[in-house]
């Protein structure tokens, strides 16, 4: 009887944790795809289909530190453009990346699709964390 | 008799593959020897002067013994450029050594694009030597050049529509006769332009022996 309740609870707790981490990997996807079609149609063009860049004309988008290093900067580099000496993958780059033209949502969603391809890994880049860091561009 | 054979030979070889010429042509009926003779002369690509991101002039006349490939752009371009000129590096990369295939890239944009804008772009491009020119001139000529080829584009009914800032690749040949047009954009469409510039050689080559 008594194994019986604790074998209840913990099944209840399982399922909680389980569902929860469900619900986030629900969120992860519901971005992550949405990101996907954004980047075919606003980044592509530029950045290539693997992300792979331009010669030294435009940043690949495979440097998984600098990612790391900028996350809380890389929405406002969409918002409002990038023209910066910067150094991706060890290369110097000074080009010009027009702002693009997207909704805070879709800025978290492509920013979610562009960690998590091209060999890059990170957790979901929500509409909270946007908004948050958009409210602290310079 | 071992004449006969290789001029059958090589006829064979002429008729197997031979690109199309476009563009306009007109019948022209000259009298030769007494005869009247009607002859199609086919539209060709007129003269220009502009200059190339070395800042040395280059006309018509620089490319009269080269196959060459064209298209338009300017360096600003936040569209479809980058995918265009990420294509043409497959051609570049593919007949940087051949000496009479070249690649001539037209600015658009000459108020912003110099001579000296153009060398930094062909430099990050990773394009150096003679190969591949990015030319900047007077707006009207350039634009007025793009129509030349361009009416060709439209003609093609291979090619999509849409026409001056389509991205279109066009393939000249060493008598300034259009010989193909291919949208720049697309990876596909960039290897049969390959293919069709080793068909144009094979041509050519063909035309020396016979
Ligand atoms: C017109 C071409 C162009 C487009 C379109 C474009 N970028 Fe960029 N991007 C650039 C250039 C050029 C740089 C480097 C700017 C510099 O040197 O300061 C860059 C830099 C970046 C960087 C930082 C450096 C790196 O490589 O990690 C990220 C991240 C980035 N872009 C993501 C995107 C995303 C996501 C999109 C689509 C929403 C996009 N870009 C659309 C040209 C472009």
């Amino acid at each position: 009887m008594k194994f019986g309740i604790i074998a209840f609870l913990l099944a209840i707790i399982g399922s909680i944790v389980y569902s929860c981490q469900s619900e986030d990997k629900i969120e992860f996807m519901r971005y992550y795809s949405a990101g996907q079609a954004l980047y075919k149609t606003h980044c592509q063009n530029c950045h290539g289909q693997n992300g792979e860049g331009l010669a030294a004309l435009i940043p690949p988008l495979t440097d998984t530190e600098y990612l790391k290093q900028h996350r809380k900067q890389l929405a406002c580099y969409l918002k409002n453009g990038l023209k910066l000496p910067i150094l991706v993958n060890g290369k110097a780059y000074n080009g010009e990346m027009p702002p693009a033209n997207l909704a805070p949502v879709e800025i978290a969603q492509v920013l979610t699709y562009v960690q998590n391809s091209f060999g890059n890994k990170a957790n979901v880049h929500n509409i909270d964390q946007v908004n948050a860091e958009l409210g602290k561009c310079e | 008799m071992g004449l006969l054979f290789l001029a059958a030979c090589s006829n064979k070889q002429s008729t197997e593959k031979k690109l199309p010429i476009y563009g306009e042509r007109e019948p022209v009926t000259k009298t030769v020897n007494g005869k009247e003779v009607t002859d199609t002369v086919y539209h060709t690509i007129p003269d220009f002067k502009f200059t190339n991101q070395y800042g040395t002039e280059v006309t018509a006349k620089s490319l009269d013994n080269d196959i060459y490939v064209a298209d338009f752009f300017f360096t600003s371009c936040p569209s479809i450029c980058p995918i265009m000129h990420r294509n043409m590096l497959n051609v570049y990369q593919e007949f940087k050594n051949t000496p009479d295939v070249k690649i001539i890239s037209h600015t658009i944009d000459p108020g912003h694009d110099s001579a000296a804008v153009l060398k930094k772009y062909a430099d990050n491009l990773g394009v150096s030597g003679n190969s591949w020119w990015f030319l900047q001139g007077p707006k009207e000529a350039t634009y007025k050049l793009a129509e030349s080829y361009l009416t060709s584009v439209a003609e093609d009914k291979n090619a999509a529509g849409g026409l001056v800032h389509a991205g279109y690749f066009i393939l000249v040949d060493k008598q300034k006769h259009i010989r193909g047009t291919y949208d720049g954009t697309k990876p596909e469409d960039t290897q049969k332009l390959i293919t069709d510039i080793k068909t144009l050689q094979t041509e050519y080559k063909n035309n020396k022996t016979s």
